[in-house]
């Protein structure tokens, strides 16, 4: 694994030290994840939930949501009752 | 004997009878928490002032009326901090909604009060990798509570909470109830909504009490399960009265024991003090069976797979944009996100981000994610092949008592190894829990909890609290 473009992939920052530590601790945790090969799964349904889950519908009615106010009140920033991130759009 | 060191059933015939009031309780436990708090740890915070205020309208009638319960400190209660342990949300975050437990307990008439210490995110068994604050074990400080809900068991076992609540990925209840000397329950995957649970795993996570007996158990698992709309996931079950026939006892109970879970690598003292209690419940009536579980030795992998894959997944939310920390001057929105969840996550969530989001990247999925899910489906029809010959499984929750405080620091494999025995009770979707069962001795000369675990079929919580009721009985 090359722990630098996986850590991009998920947004991670990392310093040249946390990158060289992590290195060989997920070298190691996936070299001990690699037993499953040894595992006989043909045919096997894979398991996604522990129990079965399905579609729940409800009717379609409102129904008190949260305030926008207090949902704002965790925005780092806001304005004009919107949370404010940096430009992604050149004008 | 001060309110905050009785039980739940105690307080409640003293609450009824009017001898004492909710803010008696609140007192005694703000006055113990004082005390003891600066060196175990437990709690991150508490208010008390908005639990008293929150007490004096508590109905009395109800099954936990005026109890205050400790809250692992990643579920939603309105007004309060949800640090998650996190540096992430530390001081950026209060919730604006009640998790349905929470609205579950208030319903019961119980008052939240205190935010209990745990691994970043629920990642970890020491609560050691908390941004926020060190927990230790209460029996003996220079060891680890256990994680992830360290900080709920470590509240009940010092006698600073009544009784917690916890939540359960990988063991996060059993293991610290373990080594805390304490009553932990997992229940059955569905059983429990997790609405308003920060998610950390959402087809392993559950929600569960902590407490200091089976029978206060039994009265949380009442008040928090069942059906609700706003978890696609909980089930539409009747919830029994879990408190009914507690003390049934174990005569003609087929018990199992899988001889994976008794095979090398368990401390023999530990094993000494489990095989006393099988013994004991044997003597009580129960039928010993030998069981297997063929594919126990792949759990640990399989769930160090499926475990981050999904925690990357729900970790992508702590972005920096909507709620939590967010960086000084961004570059741009990428910079903002990376360097967001740099500063915000520690170590262990980092990696296993890293590592989830590799397992799910494209030319990998197949050999890793997918092959561990097919492996999750042997592991599920283990137990349920088991369950045809026993009605509940026992077996260690650890093996080994309560590690020194940074041992195994640098090397998470280490300590994912120690996972073994609870596991494969999320990846199947199977109730757990872990009551004392005697103690080990250290060289310190210190004498720390063994738990025994008890494993129930999946919605099989009302037999399985019976058979934990025979076991604490024996100790």
């Amino acid at each position: 694994m090359d722990v630098r473009y996986v850590a991009n992939l998920a947004r991670i920052e990392l310093s040249d030290e946390e990158c060289d530590t992590f290195q060989g601790q997920l070298d190691a945790i996936i070299g001990y994840i690699e037993t499953l090969t040894d595992v006989d799964v043909e045919g096997i349904e894979p398991t996604a939930h522990a129990s079965p889950v399905f579609d729940r519908l409800r009717e379609d009615v409102s129904r008190p949501g949260l305030e926008q106010a207090d949902l704002l009140r965790n925005a780092p920033e806001s304005a004009l009752g919107q949370i404010r991130v940096p430009k992604v759009v050149d004008a | 004997m001060p309110l905050s060191t009785q039980s739940i059933s105690s307080l409640r015939k003293q609450l009824t009878s009017g001898d004492i009031q909710p803010s008696d309780i609140l007192d005694s436990l703000a006055e113990a928490i004082e005390s003891k708090n600066p060196t175990v740890g437990a709690y991150l915070s508490y208010d008390l002032e908005k639990a008293k205020q929150e007490a004096n309208s508590a109905d009395l009638s109800k099954p936990l009326g005026g109890i205050p319960i400790a809250i692992k400190d990643n579920m939603n209660v309105k007004g309060e901090p949800c640090t998650c342990g996190s540096k992430f949300l530390d001081g950026a975050y209060e919730s604006p909604y009640d998790a349905t437990v929470i609205s579950k307990l208030r319903e019961a008439g119980a008052v939240p009060f205190g935010r209990a210490n745990m691994d970043e995110f629920a990642m970890g068994s020491t609560t050691e990798n908390s941004a926020l604050g060190k927990t230790v074990n209460p029996h003996d400080n220079t060891r680890a509570p256990g994680g992830s809900s360290g900080g709920s068991a470590a509240a009940v076992a010092s006698q600073t909470a009544i009784a917690a609540l916890g939540s359960d990925t990988g063991g996060s209840i059993r293991q610290p109830a373990s080594y805390c000397g304490v009553v932990g329950l997992k229940p059955s995957y569905g059983r429990v909504s997790r609405y308003g649970l920060v998610a950390f795993a959402s087809s392993l996570d559950q929600i569960g009490p902590i407490t200091q007996n089976v029978e206060d158990a039994a009265l949380m698992l009442n008040a928090i399960s069942g059906y609700d709309t706003s978890d696609s996931t909980s089930l539409q079950q009747d919830v029994p009265d879990f408190t009914q026939g507690l003390d049934d006892g174990v005569a003609g109970k087929k018990l199992g024991l899988p001889k994976e879970y008794f095979g090398e690598g368990i401390d023999p003292a530990v094993r000494a003090q489990v095989e006393k209690a099988i013994a004991g419940l044997e003597s009580a009536g129960a039928e010993i069976v030998d069981i297997s579980l063929p594919n126990t030795e792949y759990a640990v992998a399989t769930y160090y797979i499926i475990a981050p894959a999904e925690a990357s997944s729900n970790l992508s939310r702590f972005d920096g944009v909507r709620y939590g920390n967010r960086v000084e001057k961004p570059d741009d929105v990428l910079d903002l996100y990376r360097r967001s969840r740099e500063q915000g996550f520690g170590p262990e969530v980092k990696r296993r981000i890293i590592l989830g989001t590799y397992v799910l990247s494209s030319g990998y999925y197949d050999a890793y994610y997918n092959r561990a899910q097919k492996v999750r489906t042997l592991i599920r029809q283990d137990f349920q092949n088991a369950y045809e010959k026993c009605d509940a499984i026992l077996s260690p929750v650890t093996p080994s008592a309560a590690p020194l405080l940074g041992a195994d620091k640098d090397n998470p494999l280490q300590q994912y190894l120690a996972d073994i025995y609870t596991i494969s009770a999320n990846l199947a979707g199977i109730c757990g829990i872990s009551v004392p069962c005697g103690t080990v001795n250290t060289e310190s000369g210190s004498s720390l909890p063994v738990g025994l675990q008890i494993l129930g079929p999946h919605m099989g919580e009302h037999q399985l609290l019976k058979v934990a009721r025979a076991a604490e009985l024996l100790s």
